[in-house]
């Protein structure tokens, strides 16, 4: 599995956080542009595969610090979860948007809301699903 | 407005996401199931009350308005059904906890089963065309994972049948929703009862066509003639478990939307469409019982009359008048119901016996004589005898037929009930009644008795509803009854999904 390139085991460990921080640049401006859970999601995993391909399988593992398959069952809830806020808070039907915009230091004003936690959700379970499948392949290789 | 509609689709969702995050502890996934399960009966009767004392239950789901949002609408054909996603669910959680291999615990068995539970319950609610679709695509990924759990041959072999059948399915579905947005630029059910009136007569042929398309599209997932195969196919091979959600729950969603989409959108040319619907349910009940007579093994005997039985269904909506279509509803919430409980009786017999070939088994009726009853209970009423609820709605269907003066399905489908009571007497014969062969061997219980509890509980339960619906027909009957009429006058379901018409 794993790669012996000098190049790519050094850009692999500069590469690991900022692709992660991509993933969130892109999970939170999905709302109003292009981007979102999924797509976040998609970039997360394929960060932590890449890093995967340079170190070894212990090593990844260690840099998920969480089992994936967890991710799906916390990232599913999540979703569900969002449809219900609403509902019970103003007596809307579910998954009615709610908007708790404020006002915070130095970042400005700021909108969370349900379809943030949705796309959270999201974000979660791809990641989840992804790397459940991609660690289960690089360990039945081992 | 009432929160109550979404909560069939909202529970099983929670609870399968839930028991995602327990996915290390199979004892915390079990009872997680029982829980939600229970939960969903609960609502889903509560659902039906509401539903009873209001007539139409709507919510715009995200709170975008009718034609452009989804809605999720309950009128009480969708209670009835909900209801008994709610009865199988609970009997299916109860009869998993101890028929279940912790193998297959282990690999998602139960998050499935929410899974597959959210999609029937979705499909049932929902009032969006193409919503309808996304809810059969869930149910379907989770039925082919259910299906597969286990891995052997057997599975594999159903499996490519009901994966292809089903995607072919699908793609005929789909092709329809697109001529069907062509035609109408609307894919809300309601508001293209109201468009698809005021099609003019020159496009009334294209109309037809898209409804063959749907007709086709519904009679594979309901498993009617020609397409059927599927089913025997595959219905035998899971977990029995799985079997019985399948037999009483799954097939059911294909002839509901087949009484959806036949008594709200398509009601145009009625003549010509419920004319081959009617064709369809003879041939499907004569095929099924044929099928049936030639074979020797306990689920695949249970898999054909699972067919014949759906053509009554159909035949209920093809007479399409308001004793027919009580009868046919009647014959669903009946046919769920024991359809299920046959099934778990196989998978007890199994657990007994360890085989569920006819000619392996023997002697039952002397060393378990509740069970022996227990099965009688259930095999008379599928095959229609009195005082039981099959006898009701046999007896309904084939006194519309009789008022409607279609013989000839009268004919076949007094003739079909005979040779089901045949096949039912087969199985009696050689599993109950004639002694056991030479060999047989006790399988041990591995002083498990007290887990068999759970194999008994949702089967006596079952047989008890049974009979209650043949003695005490009379509530379910007019719960039936103004269901049919409101499917057979389709303003009120209109009015309530997109407010009062000017």
């Amino acid at each position: 599995m794993r790669m012996h390139s000098l190049i790519l085991r050094t850009a692999g460990h500069f590469l690991l956080p900022l692709l992660i921080l991509f993933s969130l640049w892109l999970l939170l401006r999905g709302h109003n542009e292009p981007g979102g859970g999924f797509i976040g999601g998609l970039v997360a995993a394929a960060a932590i595969a890449l890093y995967l391909f340079t170190m070894d399988l212990q090593a990844a593992r260690k840099a998920l610090w969480v089992d994936p398959r967890n991710l799906i069952g916390i990232g599913l809830t999540l979703a569900v979860l969002s449809a219900i806020p609403g509902a019970v808070l103003h007596g809307q039907p579910f998954f009615t948007s709610q908007w708790w915009p404020m006002t915070l230091p130095l970042l400005g004003e700021v909108k969370l809301s349900t379809p943030l936690i949705f796309d959270i959700g999201v974000y979660l379970v791809v990641i989840g699903s992804v790397l459940t499948i991609v660690l289960f392949l690089a360990e039945a290789e081992e | 407005m009432s929160h109550v509609v979404a909560l069939p689709v909202l529970i099983p969702l929670l609870a399968g996401s839930i028991s995602l995050i327990f996915w290390r502890s199979h004892s915390a996934q079990r009872w997680i199931g029982v829980i939600a399960n229970a939960a969903l009966l609960v609502a889903s009767l509560w659902l039906l009350r509401e539903t009873w004392v209001h007539g139409h239950l709507v919510m715009h789901m995200g709170n975008w308005p009718a034609p452009f949002g989804i809605v999720l609408v309950s009128d009480l054909l969708a209670a009835i059904m909900i209801v008994l996603t709610g009865i199988t669910g609970l009997a299916t959680a109860l009869f998993s906890l101890s028929s279940i291999p912790r193998e297959q615990e282990r690999f998602g068995y139960y998050p499935l089963l929410h899974l597959l539970l959210a999609g029937v319950a979705g499909a049932f609610l929902t009032g969006d065309i193409f919503n309808l679709y996304v809810w059969f695509e869930v149910m379907l990924v989770a039925s082919f994972a259910l299906l597969i759990l286990g891995g052997e041959r057997a599975q594999m072999e159903g499996a490519i049948k009901y994966v292809t059948l089903n995607l072919l399915s699908s793609a005929l579905f789909l092709t329809a929703i697109g001529l069907l947005y062509g035609v109408a630029g609307t894919l809300n059910m309601a508001d293209l009862a109201v468009k698809l009136a005021e099609v003019p007569p020159e496009q009334s042929g294209l109309l037809t066509v898209i409804a063959m398309l749907f007709m086709i599209a519904f009679g594979i997932k309901a498993a009617a003639f020609p397409l059927f195969f599927w089913l025997p196919a595959s219905y035998h091979t899971p977990q029995v478990a799985v079997s019985a959600l399948f037999a009483g729950l799954l097939t059911k969603v294909g002839v509901y939307s087949l009484f959806r989409f036949f008594t709200l959108i398509f009601d145009q040319d009625v003549a010509f469409t419920h004319e081959i619907l009617l064709w369809m349910a003879v041939l499907t009940m004569l095929s099924g019982v044929l099928g049936a007579a030639a074979q020797y093994e306990f689920r695949r005997i249970l898999s054909f009359h699972s067919i014949s039985q759906i053509g009554y269904m159909i035949l209920g909506l093809a007479l399409f008048t308001p004793l027919a279509l009580v009868g046919g509803i009647i014959y669903i919430v009946h046919h769920s119901i024991v359809k299920a409980s046959l099934f778990q009786i196989s998978g007890l017999v199994y657990r007994l016996r360890g085989t569920y070939e006819l000619k392996g088994l023997g002697g039952l009726f002397r060393s378990h004589p509740w069970l022996s009853i227990l099965f009688l209970i259930a095999a008379l009423s599928l095959a229609g005898m009195p005082p039981l609820s099959g006898f009701m709605a046999k007896f309904i269907i084939v006194r519309a037929g009789l008022e409607a003066g279609a013989w000839v399905a009268v004919f076949f489908a007094l003739l079909v009930g005979l040779l089901t009571l045949y096949s039912m007497l087969k199985i009696w014969n050689e599993v109950f009644w004639k002694a056991g062969p030479e060999t047989q061997h006790e399988v041990p219980t591995r002083g498990q008795s007290p887990r068999l509890t759970y194999y008994y509980l949702p089967i006596a339960l079952f047989a008890v509803m049974t009979i209650l619906l043949g003695v005490a027909i009379q509530p379910i009957y007019e719960i039936a009854e103004r269901s049919a009429s409101q499917l057979l006058d389709t303003r009120g379901y209109i009015e309530a999904v997109l407010g009062v018409q000017p």
